[in-house]
């Protein structure tokens, strides 16, 4: 994918929408586009976070392995979202497993690479730090209703 | 005035018999069961629930589930909560439970058609909208797009997993399923009910949102509707549960600040009921 293709890619992903060009330039820059077949790992829990992953179609699951229960998936993200920020603050761990579900079309950052724009141009990185918080409190919103058991008894 | 020992008052107040044609398990502690009116017929609104008597035990309220279309025969899709529950679990067919009603507002039908319409369920929350589900689709062009959504805790806790799998095959449905938790078993999607709001994409202007399910859920799903995705408040209904004795708003039991769930709902325009979510003990 020519990096005019990947500009377009990532301008009409709902993270990067509303980015300058010269933002979506330097991301793409450092992008490279990546080709899941379903049921393929795209990276393993414990494993070093050495990529940010834009999800542009197909489905991925966050899994987690515990004793009794291999593979338990705790959430599925879908085209538009951001996958994994285990890259963005040390020790640069992944806290789950993302398997793709169906063949999936990811962008691919390269960690250090992304770090670095965000510490050169500090109005970019904080910019894209506010659409990252977003990304997690709204998984965290999420997570603590299915803590509270959503679905149990009508009242 | 209605007094509780008035004629009308004690004429909605006796059950009459049905007798149970069949009984579905659908979940480990959830079933259905099919009823026949005495007269052969019995004629309700989507949205609408009967008081349902288990002779000796104790009656509840319960949400029709079947099609309006079809007065043959009424649904009432039950989960074993309590005494009554368990009671009205254990009835085999050719027994006998009193119904009063039908009781309570419908779903806004007539006034929504020519809208999109969205659809959101959560776990048993289901029964009570699929009456609405299949007017919809019984009556398709009435109606512009149709989108279900339905979140529950497992895979093996999807409510008429059939039947959604046959409106997700359907065009003219689109169907979405997700559940709080799963193995690799599950292709499905993993994750509460609101985030699939934004993945299905709709015209805020032109959807009416149906939600059932328990207060949490509602109160989130409403919030995300409008505050995600502008849609106006009175675009959103949302049907209330609580421990109704009467069903004619007499008792007070169902009482929810100035309103009684029983007459005034439980079928509800999100702005009558809204606030009160947010006041504590209601």
């Amino acid at each position: 994918m020519t990096e005019g293709a990947l500009v377009e890619t990532l301008a009409a992903h709902d993270f990067f929408a509303g980015l300058s060009p010269d933002s979506l330039a330097s991301l793409a820059a450092i992008a490279e586009k990546v080709e899941m077949e379903p049921h393929k790992m795209i990276f393993e829990e414990g494993g070093h976070a050495d990529a940010a992953y834009a999800i542009v179609d197909g489905s991925v699951a966050l899994e987690m392995n515990m004793a009794h229960r291999a593979h338990h998936i705790v959430q599925t993200l879908h085209r538009g979202e951001m996958l994994g920020w285990g890259w963005l603050f040390p020790p640069h761990r992944w806290a789950f497993s993302a398997l793709a579900l169906d063949a999936t079309q990811l962008i691919r950052f390269e960690a250090g690479q992304m770090r670095s724009l965000w510490d050169e141009d500090c109005a970019f990185g904080y910019e894209m730090m506010k659409r990252f918080a977003h990304v997690m409190t709204d998984r965290l919103a999420a997570t603590r209703l299915q803590l509270v058991d959503f679905y149990a008894d009508r009242y | 005035m209605q007094t509780v020992t008035s004629p009308d008052v004690i004429d909605q107040m006796t059950p009459v018999p049905f007798r149970v044609r069949s009984v579905r398990e659908e979940l480990s502690h959830t079933f259905t069961l099919e009823l026949e009116p005495p007269d052969g017929e019995f004629e309700f609104l989507p949205g609408q629930f009967t008081m349902v008597y288990a002779f000796g035990i104790g009656e509840v309220p319960i949400s029709i589930s079947s099609s309006s279309a079809d007065r043959s025969t009424i649904l009432q899709t039950i989960r074993r909560t309590g005494a009554v529950t368990h009671a009205l679990g254990q009835l085999k067919s050719g027994d006998y439970v009193g119904i009063r009603g039908p009781y309570g507002t419908p779903w806004p039908m007539d006034e929504i058609k020519g809208r999109d319409l969205l659809i959101i369920g959560g776990g048993i929350g289901l029964a009570p909208l699929r009456p609405a589900i299949y007017h919809a689709l019984e009556n398709r062009k009435d109606y512009e797009r149709v989108v279900v959504l339905y979140g529950t805790r497992t895979p093996n806790e999807i409510l008429f997993a059939e039947e959604l799998a046959n409106w997700g095959a359907r065009t003219d449905c689109t169907t979405m399923i997700t559940v709080d938790a799963a193995d690799r078993g599950w292709n499905g999607a993993v994750g509460v009910v609101t985030r699939l709001i934004g993945r299905v994409g709709f015209d805020a202007t032109n959807t009416t949102a149906l939600v059932c399910g328990p207060e949490i859920m509602m109160t989130v799903t409403a919030e995300r509707l409008m505050e995600g995705h502008s849609m106006a408040p009175e675009n959103i209904y949302i049907t209330m549960e609580r421990n109704m004795k009467c069903a004619i708003g007499v008792c007070g039991h169902c009482q929810f600040g100035g309103k009684f769930i029983c007459t005034d709902g439980a079928v509800f325009p999100y702005p009558e009921v809204g606030e009160l979510f947010e006041v504590k003990g209601v």
